[in-house]
């Protein structure tokens, strides 16, 4: 058993670079996420520097992306915001990925009472109120990026754990995951080593989606006051700033969308890349 | 089958009762009332207000009191809107959301499922790459900048389609429709692609196709029930969040729908709109889960408990 | 440049041109107006709502003793065909027409003002702003239960035709005063038939069942999509309103709003959206339009905590605060900046300021205050959710560390977060609006006495308290607008407020809409408007 599973990651590596697309999104995200962490040192200006006297103005040799209407440089702000975004979006995701699968595994495995408590506990945080638990935790914990990871993260999980319940509940049945139990596999072994991995496609591609998803939540939120505040910015709150005034002034909408679609674009194939390389039956 | 209903149907009353008595607490902790307002009420009116609504006295009894009147079906007047009830307010925007979330679900669900069985046949090619990207973009492209492009494009430069409403001018349910139900496509295709390619790999598809079926047999029959499987999970909370939701897109085309009341509400601290509106939500989600998986269970067998 | 104007341009053309029929087009045939109106309205009984969209329904259905002036000017009879005031300023007798009825027939008399009143100022029944009222003697005392017998308040009806109001002082204003939606009268038999005189939220205020006495009548209402009027037949002046039918839209989207006037959906709009200000003064300059507006956009400090309880710091954070700047730059909606709390007027109350931008005068105070620099605190800035609010606050946290070197953090919150933070006193500045709801710095400036709601700085300053209770003494407008002037000195010498800028309203009202004045208080009423071609 053991030596299969060194031998999956590895074989999995390989597929997952040899795949043109997803290897071009790898590295366009190491790139993005490299000057993320760079940015302070490489940043043009501030990101609250306004320039009054200018307002909003169009890409020009100063202001490579423009200005908004405030006339702060926009290439400085997407750049801090993207250390605010790619740090929501991984972290969000992966606080949701980790509750969700879990539960959803427990949940599928089982079956009987527990899987009917813990799914009615899902049924019950889908339908509190989300705002007023937004405005009550930003009350009781202030107004910080944990909060933040925390509010997201306490919704996004919920949908996960029901793809999850779903997919591994049509594993159980299959008569590899029998055999296990019949042979006395631990339960902890056969939930790591054989239900995640084989569940783990679609959750995949719904994490995937899910990180554009959080993105945009975050800007909802940091609109409504929790999380990011002004003059911080995010992706998400360039894009909704930028929408207002797409008519006007349509470089404050454009450079922020499209490297937020370019991002999301690449973490999708990166996701297809790695679905198509962890699936132990796919390929020769 | 029968069992999977009656059990979950016997288990939605505490789900509901965990609702009302959570959201509850929670309306009550959260700052600001439903009468605070920029010009200051003085300390006498709100004490009057608080009175004739009932909110000077002790919280276990306004909580008891608010069930003994839900079992009756009475679900309150709305705090902020004096003249009319919860139950009017929700069953005037009820229908119109629900219509915009079904026609939005028959949208996703179209072009979703079809461009990723499309991109499950043909993976990383053209096939796969043009109605996946398409499917994406719904993504990508947030409701707030969709609807105002497909407002401004067509509705003013083209004139083609009206700028708002529902159901008054024919053809303004058509916008609306593709801003809310992009997302959901983008949704529908990928995992249908994906979970398609999952059972595409499997021994017996290899089988059945070994064994001479034809391919309409093999992908239809055999290839998409495994496909649908995880759509159809994503189909309940699908449905819910789309009813929440459309509060974006009901915004920004005017639709008098419920999202737009019950996000309101919140904001309002309309505390009896927002259990009436919880406790609706709440029944919706039992409702189209419990419909999902019953749907995914007689699709798939080996889902039955 | 160019190409972007050229596109926003094109659905002009596109819609001037086209033969397409929209709504606006077809307005002049039908009589029709066609307003966005903002948020859908609360209610329609005029002792419960507060609202902005409400009174512009409320202007079409129900009508007070006197009209508000479509030009701003002295408001003119409305039910009341005419008015004496005795020498004294405190009794006013009111002359009710004899042709003015319900939209029933039934005649319009003094026991239904009485009524209202006694409706408006009754403990149980809970309105919002009784103190509208609180000139008119034992109102006060009645509102707050320390009499009970409504006999003693100062309103009655000497007969069918004749209401007799007796003022605690003589109020100047107090005809100003009565075209407020709060003191209008209502239909008693029609109340009383869904409930008690206390009763709210009852459905007498329904189409079908509501009985006002305005120019028009309530005909439809469709929640969160159309609210409907139609012309009165029954109004005394039925022959001179032009109008047929409003249609009220609730759109709370300001996008949206904008491209339904753009599609000939609207006559009128709430307001415009703040990118495209510059752009539609630039190429519509005859549709868009900047009024003066009676209100005043100011910060609030808290004077009861450290370190804004010093004179001195808030003096020289108003010094080191460029309002110019503002105004043309950030806010960019026509507006003037602030130098006083009431907002100026040239032709009646014009206060003295000495408020300007200094800030090299305003390090040297604040280092008078003891704060060299870096050693002033770190604050936080309370304001509620708005794009507005957002991108003032960013200007203003600039300028604040530009010229005094402080950090100021921003607090966007939600907005009844941000009214109970300022109510309990859990801020050190925040942001704050207020429109007059009649014409007179009363209404600004009580504002700041002892002790009020909506004072909320806790400042408290006994002379300026005696200056305003002075002024409500006096009989003559001169001598009353010279207190206020002291009492306007005192406050922006004070600073507990810094005002920022005035108010506009800034609409796009379509070009075959006519009788629609500019007025300080945004008021207009329909039977003045109608739609030409």
């Amino acid at each position: 058993m053991e030596s299969n599973q060194s031998s999956l990651f590895q074989e999995a590596l390989v597929r997952l670079t040899s795949n043109k697309l997803s290897l071009f999104s790898c590295i366009y995200i190491l790139i993005i996420v490299f000057i993320a962490i760079i940015t302070p040192l490489i940043a043009p200006y501030d990101y609250a520097f306004q320039d009054l006297d200018l307002g909003p103005s169009p890409p020009s040799a100063e202001h490579l992306l423009g200005t908004d209407t405030l006339g702060r440089d926009l290439l400085t702000r997407m750049m801090f915001g993207s250390r605010i975004s790619l740090m929501v979006g991984f972290l969000a995701t992966v606080v949701a990925l980790v509750i969700g699968v879990m539960w959803g595994t427990i949940a599928g495995f089982k079956g009987g009472k527990t899987d009917t408590v813990m799914m009615r506990i899902v049924d019950v945080l889908y339908g509190i109120p989300f705002i007023i638990l937004i405005i009550l935790l930003m009350v009781i914990f202030g107004r910080n990026l944990i909060l933040l990871f925390m509010a997201i993260g306490a919704v996004e999980w919920l949908t996960m754990a029901r793809i999850v319940r779903s997919q591994v509940m049509g594993l159980s049945k299959q008569e590899f995951i029998l055999a296990a139990e019949a042979m006395g596999v631990r339960k902890i072994n056969i939930i790591f080593r054989h239900l995640i991995p084989n569940a783990i496609g679609p959750v995949i591609v719904y994490a995937t989606l899910t990180v554009p998803q959080i993105m945009l939540l975050e800007a909802f939120l940091s609109f409504l006051g929790l999380g990011v505040q002004a003059p911080l910015s995010s992706w998400g709150i360039l894009i909704r700033d930028g929408a207002v005034s797409m008519e006007e002034y349509w470089w404050l909408l454009v450079f922020p969308s499209l490297t937020f679609s370019l991002t999301l674009f690449s973490l999708n194939f990166i996701g297809d890349g790695l679905r198509d390389a962890l699936d132990p039956r796919s390929g020769p | 089958m029968f069992e999977l209903i009656l059990k979950r149907l016997g288990t939605a009353i505490p789900v509901l009762l965990a609702v009302i008595t959570l959201t509850f607490l929670m309306v009550h902790s959260a700052p600001g009332g439903p009468f605070d307002a920029e010009k200051a009420v003085t300390p006498e009116v709100l004490a009057k207000l608080n009175e004739k609504y009932n909110l000077d006295a002790p919280l276990w009894e306004q909580y008891s009191d608010y069930l003994f009147s839900v079992v009756q079906g009475d679900f309150g007047p709305s705090f902020r809107y004096p003249s009319r009830s919860v139950t009017e307010l929700i069953t005037t925007g009820l229908p119109i959301t629900f219509e915009l979330a079904v026609y939005a679900i028959i949208f996703a669900l179209m072009l979703g499922v079809s461009a990723g069985i499309l991109g499950a046949l043909k993976p990383n090619t053209f096939y796969d790459y043009i109605p996946m990207t398409t499917a994406m973009l719904g993504i990508c492209v947030p409701s707030i900048i969709l609807g105002p492009s497909l407002i401004l494009t067509f509705g003013i430069w083209l004139e083609w389609l009206p700028v708002g409403g529902w159901g008054d001018i024919p053809g303004d349910k058509i916008l609306p429709t593709i801003t809310l139900g992009t997302a959901y496509a983008a949704y529908c295709a990928r995992l249908t692609r994906g979970g398609m390619l999952e059972v595409l790999n499997q021994d017996f598809i290899r089988t059945a196709r070994a064994k001479g079926l034809s391919e309409f047999r093999v992908v239809v029959v055999h290839a998409l029930r495994g496909g649908l499987t995880p759509v159809i999970a994503f189909l309940g909370p699908a449905m819910a969040g789309l009813l929440a939701g459309s509060f974006v897109v009901e915004t920004i085309f005017g639709i008098p729908g419920l999202g737009r009341f019950y996000v309101e509400a919140a904001f309002n601290r309309d505390y009896t709109m927002i259990l009436g509106s919880s406790i609706f939500f709440s029944c919706l989600i039992i409702s189209f889960n419990l419909l999902s998986d019953v749907i995914a269970a007689s699709i798939n067998p080996k889902l039955r408990q | 440049m160019r190409l972007r104007i050229l596109l926003l341009l094109l659905p002009f053309v596109l819609f001037s041109c086209g033969p397409s029929e929209t709504p606006v087009s077809r307005a002049h045939a039908d009589s029709i107006l066609y307003m966005g109106n903002g948020t859908e309205p609360q209610d329609l009984d005029p002792h419960v709502v507060t609202g902005v969209p409400e009174s512009h329904i409320l202007m079409a259905l129900l009508e007070g003793l006197v009209i508000r002036h479509p030009e701003g000017l002295d408001p003119l009879p409305g039910a009341a065909e005419s008015w004496d005031i005795s020498s004294d300023g405190t009794t006013y007798t009111f002359n009710i027409r004899s042709t003015a009825v319900w939209s029933n027939g039934d005649p319009v008399t003094a026991y239904d003002f009485v009524y209202a009143w006694k409706r408006m100022l009754i403990p149980s029944l809970g309105s919002k702003y009784p103190d509208m009222l609180y000139d008119v003697v034992n109102a006060e005392e009645f509102n707050k239960g320390t009499i009970k017998d409504f006999n003693l308040v100062g309103v009655k009806a000497i007969n069918d035709k004749t209401l007799e109001v007796k003022l605690k002082n003589p109020a100047t204003y107090f005809i100003g005063l009565l075209a407020h939606y709060t003191t209008r009268p209502v239909h008693k038999a029609t109340v009383e038939k869904f409930g008690s005189i206390d009763t709210i939220g009852s459905q007498w205020t329904r189409p079908g069942n509501f009985i006002g006495n305005g120019p028009f009548t309530l005909e439809e209402w469709k929640l969160n999509k159309v609210l409907i009027v139609k012309k009165s037949n029954n109004y005394w002046d039925a022959e001179n309103v032009r109008l047929n039918e409003i249609h009220f839209f609730p759109i709370d989207n300001t996008s949206r709003e904008d491209l339904m006037f753009r599609s000939g959906q609207l006559h009128v709009t709430s307001t415009v959206p703040p990118e495209k200000v510059e752009v539609y003064r630039e190429q519509y300059p005859d549709t868009i339009h900047i009024d003066p507006y009676y209100g005043t956009y100011y910060y609030r400090f808290n004077t009861e905590k450290e370190p804004f309880d010093n004179k001195l710091v808030r003096q020289a954070l108003s010094l080191a605060l460029d309002r110019r700047q503002i105004v043309e730059k950030v806010s960019k909606g026509g507006q003037s900046p602030a130098f006083s709390f009431t907002p100026p007027d040239p032709n009646s109350y014009y206060p003295p300021t000495s408020l300007d931008f200094n800030p090299e005068q305003a390090k040297e105070l604040l280092k008078k205050a003891g704060y060299e620099d870096g050693s002033f605190p770190d604050f936080e800035l309370l304001y509620n959710t708005s794009e507005g609010h957002q991108k003032l606050a960013q200007a203003v946290q600039q300028m604040w560390r530009t010229n005094l070197g402080l950090n100021m953090t921003l607090a966007n919150t939600d907005w009844k977060v941000y009214l109970s933070r300022q109510s309990v006193g859990d801020f050190s500045i925040s942001r704050a609006g207020w429109i007059g709801d009649y014409h007179d710095p009363k209404t600004f400036l009580d504002m700041m006495v002892t002790g009020r709601g909506n004072n909320q700085t806790g400042w408290s300053n006994l002379k300026y308290d005696n200056l305003l209770a002075e002024a409500a003494k006096s009989t003559s407008q001169e001598q009353r607008f010279d207190l206020l002037y002291k009492a306007e000195e005192i406050l922006m010498d004070e600073l507990p407020i810094i005002p920022i800028y005035t108010y506009t309203r800034i609409y796009m009202l379509h070009e075959s809409v006519k009788g629609w004045n500019p007025n300080l208080l945004d008021s207009h009423p329909y039977q003045f408007v109608s739609i030409e071609n």
